[in-house]
């Protein structure tokens, strides 16, 4: 339970570690965006911490890297198709986005930090802790940029519902330059900032 | 695209670290101090444009010929993983001074996703050889700009008193959404001006 909670707010992937900033910074313009760059996360991070537990006594110490490098490309792969495959939309705003997951440091992070040292079970909870985490912080991002920025909030299209729920007061008159990179950085900034004022009042209560 | 307009897009307009977010780990981990952000801007060029150049050639002399489109992210990780370790191992052998200067920011660019980014930007612009070479040192120079005026701001940032939540990492990246906020003056019509 510990392995899974840290992931979530002590060792944030995105706030408190900072790892895996540029996809998160590029696909935040939109709240669906930013479900669907977690989920991939998560499903690659899951695979990868999997596979480099199970392999673990088999891989020699030497080439450790370019080997946890290929099961992570191969895991990406597996999104990457089965996104075009299914996800066409999606697939498409993500763009090289979805790619450059390989490059996420969090993954390789993961692998080597963790994984390579604990049993499958351990690193799955850990993947789904650091997975959720990545996916909570990308989120908190992007509702307050595509709030800001566009005043609406675009979900999954269900039924008669179109998928994107419109804020009166800020629909029409947006702060655009929230959708656009400086906010995307402001943002973040200022976020950064209110993680560590909420974690150094958490340490004042434990102690 | 023309060359030069390849350089100016690059540089300016999409900056890999001001508009597009490629390397955003270095440009806020690096640029502590103004030498080791110029080092690894220089490191990250001469990556970019050999990158740029390899995975042009795997990718259309070996992976189209054979329908392995698909294996792309795989093939250019492992272009790029490979690359950076010859680089490292040749600079030491024939430069020692350069291996000086860039040898520690070296293993760190593996991981930088401006490099896999403009590799992938390449294809997906369908560029052709030296255009992709183009786009890649234009890449880099665009990404030591940005990291060296970043540098720049945090070396006096020090000497100023912040607010104590926003010290480090948080300040940096508002500097960074103000700077990327003048950038915005560098867009397409721009382009269009100079160039037609």
């Amino acid at each position: 339970m510990f392995n899974f909670l840290k992931g979530l707010f002590k060792e944030n992937p995105i706030f408190v570690l900072a790892l895996g900033l540029c996809p998160t910074l590029a696909v935040s313009t939109q709240v669906v965006n930013a479900i669907g760059m977690g989920a991939g996360v998560i499903f690659v991070l899951i695979g990868s911490n999997i596979m480099v537990s199970l392999l673990k006594n088999f891989i020699p110490d030497e080439v450790h890297i370019p080997a946890y490098i290929v099961i992570i490309a191969s895991f990406v792969t597996i999104v990457d198709l089965l996104m075009q495959a299914f996800l066409p939309a999606l697939s498409s705003s993500l763009g090289v986005f979805v790619k450059l997951i390989v490059v996420n440091c969090i993954i390789l992070g993961r692998a080597e930090a963790f994984a390579s040292k604990n049993n499958v079970k351990d690193s799955i909870v850990d993947a789904l802790g650091m997975g959720i985490g990545f996916t909570v912080g990308l989120l908190i991002i992007s509702l307050v940029r595509e709030v800001l920025g566009a005043g609406t909030i675009t979900l999954f299209p269900m039924g008669d519902f179109s998928g994107v729920i419109k804020i009166p007061g800020l629909y029409d008159a947006p702060a655009r330059i929230f959708s656009l990179s400086p906010g995307a950085l402001l943002v973040m900034g200022f976020l950064m900032a209110g993680f560590n004022w909420l974690l150094s009042k958490n340490k004042n209560k434990e102690n | 695209m023309t060359y030069v307009g390849i350089i100016i897009t690059y540089v300016f307009i999409s900056n890999m670290i001001l508009s597009q977010f490629l390397g955003l780990c270095p440009f806020i981990g690096v640029s502590k101090d103004t030498d080791s952000a110029v080092g690894m801007g220089f490191a990250v060029t001469f990556v970019m444009s050999m990158a740029s150049l390899v995975t042009w050639i795997i990718y259309h002399g070996i992976l189209v010929p054979l329908n392995l489109e698909y294996l792309q992210t795989i093939a250019f990780i492992l272009i790029i993983a490979s690359l950076v370790q010859l680089v490292e191992m040749s600079v030491q052998k024939f430069s020692p001074a350069m291996y000086k200067a860039l040898g520690i920011y070296l293993p760190l660019i593996t991981t930088n996703c401006a490099v896999m980014g403009i590799a992938l930007i390449n294809v997906r612009e369908e560029y052709n050889i030296l255009e992709s070479f183009t786009a890649g040192f234009a890449g880099g120079i665009g990404f030591l700009l940005a990291i060296f005026l970043m540098s720049a701001i945090r070396v006096k940032l020090d000497k100023e008193r912040v607010p104590r939540y926003l010290k480090g990492a948080p300040i940096a990246f508002v500097s960074g959404g103000l700077m990327a906020l003048a950038f915005m003056a560098f867009d397409r019509a721009l382009l269009t001006n100079l160039i037609g």
